[in-house]
Protein backbone atom coordinates (compact mmCIF):
# COMPACT_ATOMS: atom_id res chain seq x y z
CA UNK A 1 0.00 0.00 0.00
CA UNK A 2 2.17 2.77 1.74
CA UNK A 3 5.71 2.47 -0.18
CA UNK A 4 8.67 2.26 3.02
CA UNK A 5 8.31 5.74 4.99
CA UNK A 6 11.91 7.59 4.11
CA UNK A 7 12.17 7.85 7.84
CA UNK A 8 11.10 5.64 10.53
CA UNK A 9 11.75 5.70 14.41
CA UNK A 10 10.17 3.68 16.99
CA UNK A 11 10.91 3.58 20.76
CA UNK A 12 14.47 5.72 20.17
CA UNK A 13 15.81 6.53 23.51
CA UNK A 14 19.79 8.25 24.45
CA UNK A 15 21.11 9.74 27.88
CA UNK A 16 24.57 10.93 28.45
CA UNK A 17 25.39 9.88 31.99
CA UNK A 18 21.64 10.98 33.96
CA UNK A 19 20.69 13.38 31.51
CA UNK A 20 17.76 11.53 29.58
CA UNK A 21 17.58 13.50 26.04
CA UNK A 22 15.50 11.33 24.06
CA UNK A 23 13.17 8.97 26.39
CA UNK A 24 11.22 6.96 23.33
CA UNK A 25 10.98 9.16 20.48
CA UNK A 26 8.55 7.40 17.55
CA UNK A 27 8.48 8.73 13.97
CA UNK A 28 7.40 8.51 10.55
CA UNK A 29 7.89 10.62 7.75
CA UNK A 30 6.57 9.99 4.30
CA UNK A 31 8.76 9.80 0.90
CA UNK A 32 9.39 13.39 -0.57
CA UNK A 33 7.98 15.48 2.57
CA UNK A 34 9.09 17.89 4.16
CA UNK A 35 9.16 16.94 7.85
CA UNK A 36 9.76 19.96 10.99
CA UNK A 37 10.86 18.58 14.16
CA UNK A 38 10.05 21.72 16.49
CA UNK A 39 11.79 21.82 19.51
CA UNK A 40 13.19 24.82 21.88
CA UNK A 41 17.36 24.53 22.69
CA UNK A 42 18.10 21.50 24.25
CA UNK A 43 15.22 19.40 23.24
CA UNK A 44 17.40 16.83 21.52
CA UNK A 45 16.49 17.53 18.18
CA UNK A 46 20.14 17.81 17.12
CA UNK A 47 20.62 14.88 18.77
CA UNK A 48 18.26 12.86 17.26
CA UNK A 49 19.70 13.85 14.05
CA UNK A 50 23.03 12.43 14.90
CA UNK A 51 21.68 9.25 15.54
CA UNK A 52 19.74 8.91 11.92
CA UNK A 53 23.12 10.17 10.16
CA UNK A 54 25.04 7.54 12.09
CA UNK A 55 27.21 10.12 14.23
CA UNK A 56 25.45 8.94 17.62
CA UNK A 57 24.50 5.50 18.70
CA UNK A 58 21.29 5.18 19.91
CA UNK A 59 20.74 3.27 23.49
CA UNK A 60 17.57 1.73 22.60
CA UNK A 61 14.80 1.97 19.69
CA UNK A 62 15.19 1.18 16.03
CA UNK A 63 15.68 4.09 13.21
CA UNK A 64 15.60 2.91 9.80
CA UNK A 65 16.86 5.68 6.74
CA UNK A 66 15.63 5.22 3.33
CA UNK A 67 14.43 1.47 4.41
CA UNK A 68 18.46 0.91 6.04
CA UNK A 69 19.14 0.25 9.75
CA UNK A 70 21.04 2.89 11.31
CA UNK A 71 22.41 0.53 13.68
CA UNK A 72 23.50 -2.19 11.04
CA UNK A 73 23.79 -0.72 7.78
CA UNK A 74 24.88 2.68 8.61
CA UNK A 75 27.36 2.53 5.64
CA UNK A 76 24.24 2.05 3.42
CA UNK A 77 22.38 4.54 5.44
CA UNK A 78 25.33 7.15 4.63
CA UNK A 79 25.01 6.49 0.93
CA UNK A 80 21.35 7.79 1.21
CA UNK A 81 21.48 10.82 2.95
CA UNK A 82 23.36 13.73 3.53
CA UNK A 83 23.86 16.30 7.03
CA UNK A 84 23.71 20.27 7.07
CA UNK A 85 24.87 20.64 10.94
CA UNK A 86 23.69 23.24 12.89
CA UNK A 87 27.02 25.15 11.96
CA UNK A 88 27.78 25.53 8.36
CA UNK A 89 29.93 22.65 7.90
CA UNK A 90 32.34 23.82 5.45
CA UNK A 91 35.76 24.57 4.80
CA UNK A 92 36.90 27.89 5.26
CA UNK A 93 40.42 27.54 3.60
CA UNK A 94 38.49 26.15 0.37
CA UNK A 95 36.79 28.44 -2.29
CA UNK A 96 32.94 27.37 -2.64
CA UNK A 97 33.54 25.96 -5.79
CA UNK A 98 36.70 24.05 -3.73
CA UNK A 99 34.38 22.76 -1.26
CA UNK A 100 31.79 21.26 -3.67
CA UNK A 101 34.24 19.70 -5.51
CA UNK A 102 35.52 18.17 -2.63
CA UNK A 103 32.14 16.48 -1.87
CA UNK A 104 31.69 15.63 -5.45
CA UNK A 105 34.76 13.42 -5.39
CA UNK A 106 34.26 11.67 -2.49
CA UNK A 107 30.75 11.13 -3.65
CA UNK A 108 32.91 9.47 -6.87
CA UNK A 109 30.55 11.65 -9.15
CA UNK A 110 31.91 12.27 -12.81
CA UNK A 111 32.24 15.83 -13.68
CA UNK A 112 32.98 16.94 -10.27
CA UNK A 113 33.29 20.40 -11.96
CA UNK A 114 30.50 21.03 -14.28
CA UNK A 115 28.56 19.93 -11.06
CA UNK A 116 30.35 22.48 -8.95
CA UNK A 117 29.47 25.42 -11.53
CA UNK A 118 25.73 24.25 -11.60
CA UNK A 119 25.21 24.46 -8.23
CA UNK A 120 26.99 27.65 -7.90
CA UNK A 121 24.64 29.53 -10.60
CA UNK A 122 21.78 27.32 -8.36
CA UNK A 123 22.44 29.02 -5.49
CA UNK A 124 23.43 32.98 -7.03
CA UNK A 125 27.04 32.23 -5.42
CA UNK A 126 29.05 32.05 -9.41
CA UNK A 127 30.76 35.39 -8.44
CA UNK A 128 31.93 34.39 -5.20
CA UNK A 129 32.86 30.74 -6.55
CA UNK A 130 36.58 31.22 -6.72
CA UNK A 131 36.85 33.25 -3.32
CA UNK A 132 37.51 31.70 -0.09
CA UNK A 133 34.49 30.90 2.02
CA UNK A 134 35.66 32.59 4.68
CA UNK A 135 35.29 35.67 3.31
CA UNK A 136 31.54 34.68 3.37
CA UNK A 137 28.10 36.57 4.89
CA UNK A 138 26.59 34.05 7.37
CA UNK A 139 23.77 33.44 4.75
CA UNK A 140 26.27 32.28 1.77
CA UNK A 141 27.85 29.90 3.79
CA UNK A 142 24.12 28.76 4.46
CA UNK A 143 23.99 27.88 1.06
CA UNK A 144 27.53 26.17 -0.35
CA UNK A 145 26.87 24.27 2.92
CA UNK A 146 22.90 23.15 1.87
CA UNK A 147 24.18 23.03 -1.75
CA UNK A 148 27.19 20.74 -0.29
CA UNK A 149 24.28 18.51 1.14
CA UNK A 150 22.68 18.02 -2.58
CA UNK A 151 25.17 16.79 -4.50
CA UNK A 152 24.56 13.18 -5.80
CA UNK A 153 21.11 13.01 -5.11
CA UNK A 154 20.86 11.79 -1.71
CA UNK A 155 17.09 10.98 -1.32
CA UNK A 156 17.12 12.02 2.39
CA UNK A 157 18.17 15.36 3.22
CA UNK A 158 18.82 16.83 6.98
CA UNK A 159 19.06 20.21 8.03
CA UNK A 160 19.79 20.92 11.60
CA UNK A 161 18.37 24.35 12.08
CA UNK A 162 19.13 25.48 8.55
CA UNK A 163 18.32 29.18 9.57
CA UNK A 164 19.62 29.68 13.16
CA UNK A 165 21.59 32.64 13.31
CA UNK A 166 21.00 34.18 9.85
CA UNK A 167 19.28 37.47 9.26
CA UNK A 168 16.02 37.74 7.15
CA UNK A 169 16.81 37.90 4.40
CA UNK A 170 19.23 35.19 4.12
CA UNK A 171 16.46 33.24 6.11
CA UNK A 172 14.24 33.49 3.35
CA UNK A 173 16.75 32.14 0.78
CA UNK A 174 17.35 29.59 2.40
CA UNK A 175 13.24 28.63 2.78
CA UNK A 176 13.68 29.19 -0.82
CA UNK A 177 16.12 26.76 -1.56
CA UNK A 178 14.50 24.22 0.79
CA UNK A 179 10.84 24.51 -0.70
CA UNK A 180 12.71 23.50 -4.26
CA UNK A 181 14.45 20.78 -2.82
CA UNK A 182 11.02 19.17 -1.93
CA UNK A 183 9.44 19.97 -5.19
CA UNK A 184 12.66 17.76 -6.42
CA UNK A 185 11.15 14.86 -4.57
CA UNK A 186 13.88 14.93 -2.20
CA UNK A 187 12.94 14.21 1.30
CA UNK A 188 13.89 16.39 3.71
CA UNK A 189 13.69 16.56 7.34
CA UNK A 190 14.94 19.74 9.16
CA UNK A 191 14.80 20.90 12.87
CA UNK A 192 13.76 24.01 14.03
CA UNK A 193 13.34 26.55 16.92
CA UNK A 194 10.94 28.60 14.93
CA UNK A 195 7.26 28.11 14.67
CA UNK A 196 7.11 30.39 11.67
CA UNK A 197 10.03 28.26 10.08
CA UNK A 198 7.72 25.18 10.73
CA UNK A 199 4.62 26.76 9.37
CA UNK A 200 6.08 27.61 6.22
CA UNK A 201 8.12 24.82 5.12
CA UNK A 202 6.67 21.66 6.66
CA UNK A 203 4.06 19.42 4.95
CA UNK A 204 4.06 17.88 8.68
CA UNK A 205 5.18 19.01 11.77
CA UNK A 206 6.28 17.04 15.00
CA UNK A 207 6.95 18.70 18.50
CA UNK A 208 9.53 17.22 21.03
CA UNK A 209 9.34 18.02 24.54
CA UNK A 210 10.96 16.22 27.16
CA UNK A 211 12.28 13.62 24.75
CA UNK A 212 9.35 12.67 23.31
CA UNK A 213 7.12 13.79 20.75
CA UNK A 214 4.08 15.11 22.20
CA UNK A 215 2.18 15.95 19.03
CA UNK A 216 2.75 14.96 15.29
CA UNK A 217 0.82 16.10 12.08
CA UNK A 218 -0.07 18.52 9.39
CA UNK A 219 -0.24 22.15 10.46
CA UNK A 220 -4.11 21.89 10.16
CA UNK A 221 -4.40 18.81 12.53
CA UNK A 222 -1.79 20.58 15.10
CA UNK A 223 -4.35 23.53 14.93
CA UNK A 224 -7.52 21.08 15.39
CA UNK A 225 -5.81 19.80 18.54
CA UNK A 226 -6.64 23.22 20.19
CA UNK A 227 -10.05 24.74 20.95
CA UNK A 228 -12.04 25.62 17.75
CA UNK A 229 -11.39 28.88 15.81
CA UNK A 230 -13.18 31.88 16.57
CA UNK A 231 -13.08 34.83 14.75
CA UNK A 232 -11.84 38.39 16.35
CA UNK A 233 -10.56 41.15 14.89
CA UNK A 234 -7.19 42.11 16.00
CA UNK A 235 -5.20 45.17 14.07
CA UNK A 236 -2.57 43.60 13.58
CA UNK A 237 0.84 45.75 13.96
CA UNK A 238 3.92 44.80 11.32
CA UNK A 239 6.32 43.31 12.33
CA UNK A 240 9.90 44.55 12.77
CA UNK A 241 10.51 41.75 10.34
CA UNK A 242 8.37 42.42 8.24
CA UNK A 243 8.95 46.54 8.42
CA UNK A 244 12.94 45.47 7.62
CA UNK A 245 12.19 43.55 4.74
CA UNK A 246 9.67 46.14 3.51
CA UNK A 247 12.38 48.70 3.31
CA UNK A 248 15.37 46.54 2.56
CA UNK A 249 12.97 46.07 -0.79
CA UNK A 250 13.72 41.91 0.28
CA UNK A 251 10.00 41.90 0.60
CA UNK A 252 8.45 38.12 -0.03
CA UNK A 253 5.28 36.74 -1.09
CA UNK A 254 5.83 34.06 1.73
CA UNK A 255 5.37 36.94 4.69
CA UNK A 256 2.39 37.55 5.10
CA UNK A 257 1.56 41.69 4.67
CA UNK A 258 -1.28 43.82 5.73
CA UNK A 259 -2.53 45.67 8.54
CA UNK A 260 -5.65 44.25 9.63
CA UNK A 261 -5.92 40.95 9.27
CA UNK A 262 -9.00 38.70 10.45
CA UNK A 263 -6.70 36.33 12.86
CA UNK A 264 -7.77 32.30 14.20
CA UNK A 265 -6.94 31.75 17.37
CA UNK B 1 36.57 -0.61 0.49
CA UNK B 2 40.48 -1.01 0.06
CA UNK B 3 40.15 1.24 -3.21
CA UNK B 4 37.88 3.26 -1.30
CA UNK B 5 40.31 3.79 1.22
CA UNK B 6 43.06 4.80 -1.20
CA UNK B 7 41.02 7.07 -2.92
CA UNK B 8 39.27 8.82 -0.33
CA UNK B 9 42.45 9.26 1.58
CA UNK B 10 44.34 10.58 -1.43
CA UNK B 11 41.30 13.03 -1.97
CA UNK B 12 41.35 14.30 1.28
CA UNK B 13 45.11 14.30 1.64
CA UNK B 14 44.41 16.65 -1.67
CA UNK B 15 42.36 18.60 0.97
CA UNK B 16 44.67 19.54 3.64
CA UNK B 17 47.88 19.89 1.18
CA UNK B 18 45.95 22.74 -0.27
CA UNK B 19 45.47 24.04 3.15
CA UNK B 20 49.46 24.18 3.65
CA UNK B 21 49.68 25.29 -0.08
CA UNK B 22 47.05 28.59 1.18
CA UNK B 23 49.52 28.76 4.74
CA UNK B 24 53.00 28.28 3.46
CA UNK B 25 53.82 29.72 6.92
CA UNK B 26 52.92 26.66 8.83
CA UNK B 27 55.76 25.53 7.10
CA UNK B 28 58.32 28.50 8.05
CA UNK B 29 56.82 28.84 11.50
CA UNK B 30 57.84 24.68 12.02
CA UNK B 31 61.32 25.47 10.30
CA UNK B 32 62.25 28.72 12.17
CA UNK B 33 62.14 27.85 15.56
CA UNK B 34 64.81 24.64 15.19
CA UNK B 35 66.49 27.21 12.77
CA UNK B 36 66.77 30.26 15.55
CA UNK B 37 68.10 27.56 17.78
CA UNK B 38 70.68 25.62 15.70
CA UNK B 39 72.04 29.48 15.52
CA UNK B 40 72.33 29.78 18.79
CA UNK B 41 74.05 26.41 19.55
CA UNK B 42 76.34 26.75 16.89
CA UNK B 43 77.56 30.21 17.19
CA UNK B 44 76.81 30.80 21.11
CA UNK B 45 77.63 27.66 23.04
CA UNK B 46 78.95 25.60 20.43
CA UNK B 47 82.81 26.87 20.69
CA UNK B 48 82.27 25.88 24.13
CA UNK B 49 81.35 22.79 23.73
CA UNK B 50 83.42 19.68 23.68
CA UNK B 51 81.59 16.65 21.95
CA UNK B 52 84.87 14.99 21.77
CA UNK B 53 84.60 14.14 17.79
CA UNK B 54 87.00 16.09 15.04
CA UNK B 55 82.86 16.82 12.61
CA UNK B 56 82.21 20.39 13.16
CA UNK B 57 79.57 21.36 15.66
CA UNK B 58 76.39 22.36 13.40
CA UNK B 59 77.06 18.45 11.73
CA UNK B 60 77.12 17.44 15.34
CA UNK B 61 73.64 18.69 16.43
CA UNK B 62 71.73 18.82 13.35
CA UNK B 63 70.24 15.50 13.78
CA UNK B 64 69.00 17.00 17.09
CA UNK B 65 67.82 19.62 15.45
CA UNK B 66 65.75 17.45 12.58
CA UNK B 67 64.05 16.09 15.72
CA UNK B 68 62.75 19.27 16.98
CA UNK B 69 62.06 20.44 13.75
CA UNK B 70 59.74 17.12 13.52
CA UNK B 71 58.18 17.62 17.08
CA UNK B 72 56.99 21.22 16.17
CA UNK B 73 55.52 20.57 12.77
CA UNK B 74 53.25 18.04 14.41
CA UNK B 75 51.44 20.70 16.35
CA UNK B 76 50.16 21.52 13.20
CA UNK B 77 48.05 18.10 13.11
CA UNK B 78 46.45 18.79 15.63
CA UNK B 79 45.41 21.92 15.84
CA UNK B 80 44.10 21.46 12.13
CA UNK B 81 41.98 18.01 13.29
CA UNK B 82 40.23 20.38 16.10
CA UNK B 83 39.60 22.71 13.62
CA UNK B 84 37.76 19.86 11.52
CA UNK B 85 36.17 18.44 14.93
CA UNK B 86 34.98 21.94 15.82
CA UNK B 87 34.08 23.18 12.50
CA UNK B 88 31.54 20.55 11.46
CA UNK B 89 33.75 19.11 8.68
CA UNK B 90 33.83 15.71 11.18
CA UNK B 91 30.48 15.36 10.98
CA UNK B 92 29.99 16.18 7.20
CA UNK B 93 32.49 13.42 6.75
CA UNK B 94 31.38 10.68 9.03
CA UNK B 95 27.90 11.17 7.61
CA UNK B 96 29.19 10.26 4.19
CA UNK B 97 29.18 6.72 2.51
CA UNK B 98 33.55 6.97 2.49
CA UNK B 99 36.14 5.16 4.39
CA UNK B 100 36.21 6.36 7.60
CA UNK B 101 39.99 6.23 8.64
CA UNK B 102 40.89 8.23 5.44
CA UNK B 103 39.74 11.15 7.38
CA UNK B 104 42.81 10.49 9.67
CA UNK B 105 45.31 9.25 7.05
CA UNK B 106 44.25 12.36 4.84
CA UNK B 107 45.53 14.74 7.63
CA UNK B 108 48.62 12.28 8.81
CA UNK B 109 49.89 12.20 5.18
CA UNK B 110 50.27 16.05 4.57
CA UNK B 111 51.85 16.02 8.06
CA UNK B 112 54.77 14.00 6.50
CA UNK B 113 54.51 15.89 3.07
CA UNK B 114 54.78 19.33 5.54
CA UNK B 115 57.52 18.09 7.97
CA UNK B 116 59.19 16.83 4.66
CA UNK B 117 59.47 20.25 3.35
CA UNK B 118 60.16 22.07 6.86
CA UNK B 119 63.59 19.53 6.74
CA UNK B 120 64.75 20.55 3.60
CA UNK B 121 64.85 24.10 4.42
CA UNK B 122 66.21 23.12 7.62
CA UNK B 123 69.08 21.06 6.20
CA UNK B 124 69.53 23.99 3.70
CA UNK B 125 70.64 26.54 6.08
CA UNK B 126 72.56 24.14 7.90
CA UNK B 127 74.62 23.45 5.01
CA UNK B 128 74.87 27.50 4.96
CA UNK B 129 76.56 27.25 8.01
CA UNK B 130 79.22 24.94 7.39
CA UNK B 131 77.33 21.27 7.48
CA UNK B 132 79.24 18.69 5.04
CA UNK B 133 78.35 15.08 4.53
CA UNK B 134 79.59 12.88 2.52
CA UNK B 135 76.66 10.74 2.59
CA UNK B 136 75.95 8.35 -0.19
CA UNK B 137 72.70 8.85 -1.57
CA UNK B 138 71.38 5.25 0.06
CA UNK B 139 72.91 6.77 3.31
CA UNK B 140 70.56 10.07 2.35
CA UNK B 141 67.41 7.13 2.29
CA UNK B 142 68.25 5.70 5.26
CA UNK B 143 68.49 9.16 6.86
CA UNK B 144 64.72 10.06 4.79
CA UNK B 145 63.53 6.95 5.98
CA UNK B 146 64.08 7.28 9.94
CA UNK B 147 63.22 10.95 9.95
CA UNK B 148 59.87 9.97 7.90
CA UNK B 149 59.11 7.00 10.39
CA UNK B 150 59.28 9.30 13.77
CA UNK B 151 57.28 11.60 11.71
CA UNK B 152 54.65 9.16 11.59
CA UNK B 153 54.78 8.02 15.04
CA UNK B 154 54.78 11.71 16.32
CA UNK B 155 51.86 12.55 14.27
CA UNK B 156 49.70 9.72 14.88
CA UNK B 157 50.21 10.64 18.54
CA UNK B 158 49.21 14.36 17.71
CA UNK B 159 46.06 13.04 16.35
CA UNK B 160 45.03 11.74 20.27
CA UNK B 161 45.02 15.68 21.34
CA UNK B 162 43.67 16.59 18.12
CA UNK B 163 40.93 14.74 18.77
CA UNK B 164 40.26 15.12 22.75
CA UNK B 165 41.07 18.75 23.23
CA UNK B 166 38.60 20.76 24.64
CA UNK B 167 40.60 23.99 23.27
CA UNK B 168 42.97 24.84 20.38
CA UNK B 169 45.75 25.46 22.78
CA UNK B 170 45.01 22.28 24.37
CA UNK B 171 45.18 20.84 21.25
CA UNK B 172 48.67 22.29 20.35
CA UNK B 173 50.72 22.40 23.62
CA UNK B 174 50.99 18.81 23.75
CA UNK B 175 54.29 18.93 21.76
CA UNK B 176 56.28 21.22 23.88
CA UNK B 177 57.67 17.93 26.00
CA UNK B 178 58.51 16.36 23.02
CA UNK B 179 60.72 19.56 21.47
CA UNK B 180 62.29 19.39 24.96
CA UNK B 181 62.88 15.72 24.56
CA UNK B 182 66.03 16.15 22.34
CA UNK B 183 67.89 18.78 25.22
CA UNK B 184 68.05 15.66 27.98
CA UNK B 185 69.50 13.40 25.10
CA UNK B 186 73.04 12.85 22.92
CA UNK B 187 71.68 15.95 20.74
CA UNK B 188 73.64 18.93 22.05
CA UNK B 189 76.05 17.49 23.97
CA UNK B 190 77.37 13.91 24.61
CA UNK B 191 75.87 11.89 27.61
CA UNK B 192 78.76 10.85 29.74
CA UNK B 193 79.30 14.24 31.32
CA UNK B 194 75.61 14.67 32.58
CA UNK B 195 74.55 13.41 36.30
CA UNK B 196 73.70 9.69 36.82
CA UNK B 197 70.17 9.88 36.87
CA UNK B 198 70.04 12.30 33.49
CA UNK B 199 72.79 10.49 31.77
CA UNK B 200 70.49 7.39 32.80
CA UNK B 201 67.33 9.18 30.75
CA UNK B 202 69.35 10.31 28.46
CA UNK B 203 70.26 7.23 27.02
CA UNK B 204 67.62 5.35 27.35
CA UNK B 205 64.71 7.39 25.49
CA UNK B 206 64.14 7.48 22.02
CA UNK B 207 65.57 10.58 20.96
CA UNK B 208 69.63 9.51 21.57
CA UNK B 209 69.19 6.28 19.76
CA UNK B 210 67.78 8.31 16.27
CA UNK B 211 70.34 11.04 16.88
CA UNK B 212 72.95 8.73 17.36
CA UNK B 213 72.07 6.73 13.82
CA UNK B 214 72.15 9.90 11.71
CA UNK B 215 75.18 11.82 12.78
CA UNK B 216 76.88 8.26 12.52
CA UNK B 217 75.67 8.01 8.91
CA UNK B 218 76.47 11.43 8.10
CA UNK B 219 79.77 11.07 9.16
CA UNK B 220 80.14 7.87 6.73
CA UNK B 221 80.15 5.63 10.08
CA UNK B 222 79.17 2.26 10.48
CA UNK B 223 75.60 3.32 13.26
CA UNK B 224 76.07 -0.34 14.54
CA UNK B 225 73.53 -1.38 16.60
CA UNK B 226 72.12 2.53 17.29
CA UNK B 227 70.32 1.88 14.05
CA UNK B 228 68.14 -1.20 14.91
CA UNK B 229 67.20 0.46 18.49
CA UNK B 230 66.51 3.48 16.84
CA UNK B 231 64.04 1.71 14.10
CA UNK B 232 62.50 -0.69 17.16
CA UNK B 233 61.98 2.82 18.79
CA UNK B 234 60.24 4.76 15.91
CA UNK B 235 57.96 1.28 15.01
CA UNK B 236 56.91 0.98 19.24
CA UNK B 237 56.08 4.77 18.95
CA UNK B 238 54.29 4.18 15.73
CA UNK B 239 52.21 1.27 17.03
CA UNK B 240 51.20 2.56 20.10
CA UNK B 241 50.49 6.06 18.64
CA UNK B 242 48.56 4.42 16.37
CA UNK B 243 46.81 2.52 18.68
CA UNK B 244 45.76 5.05 21.39
CA UNK B 245 44.34 7.61 17.81
CA UNK B 246 41.84 5.31 16.28
CA UNK B 247 40.65 4.06 19.95
CA UNK B 248 40.50 8.07 20.71
CA UNK B 249 38.62 8.27 16.86
CA UNK B 250 36.63 5.32 17.94
CA UNK B 251 35.24 6.85 21.25
CA UNK B 252 34.89 10.27 19.43
CA UNK B 253 32.97 8.49 16.29
CA UNK B 254 31.50 5.19 17.38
Amino acid sequence: MNPTPAIQIAGLTKSYGDVHVLEGVDLTVEKGSIFALLGSNGAGKTTAVKILTTLLKADDGTATVNGFDVRTQAQDVRGSISLTGQFAAVDEILTGRENLILIAKLLRQKNPGAIADDLLARFSLTEAGNRKVATYSGGMRRRIDIAMSLIGNPPVIFLDEPTTGLDPEARIEVWQAVKELAEGGTTVLLTTQYLEEAEQLADRIAILHGGRIIANGTLAELKALFPPAKKEYVEKQPSLEEIFLAITGKSNSTVPAGNTTVKES
Amino acid sequence: MTTRFFGDTAILTGRSLRHIGRSPDTIVTTAITPIAMMLMFVYVFGGAIDTGSHESYVSYQLPGILLITIASGIAYTAYRLFQDKNGGMFDRFQSMPIARSAVLWGHVLTSLVANMISLVVVVLVALLMGFRTGASVLDWLAVIGILALFTLALTWLAVVPGLTAGTVEGASAFSYPLIFLPFLSSAFVPTDTMPGPVQAFAEHQPVTSIVDTIRAIFAGQDPGNDVWIALAWCVGLLVVAYVLATAAYRRKFA
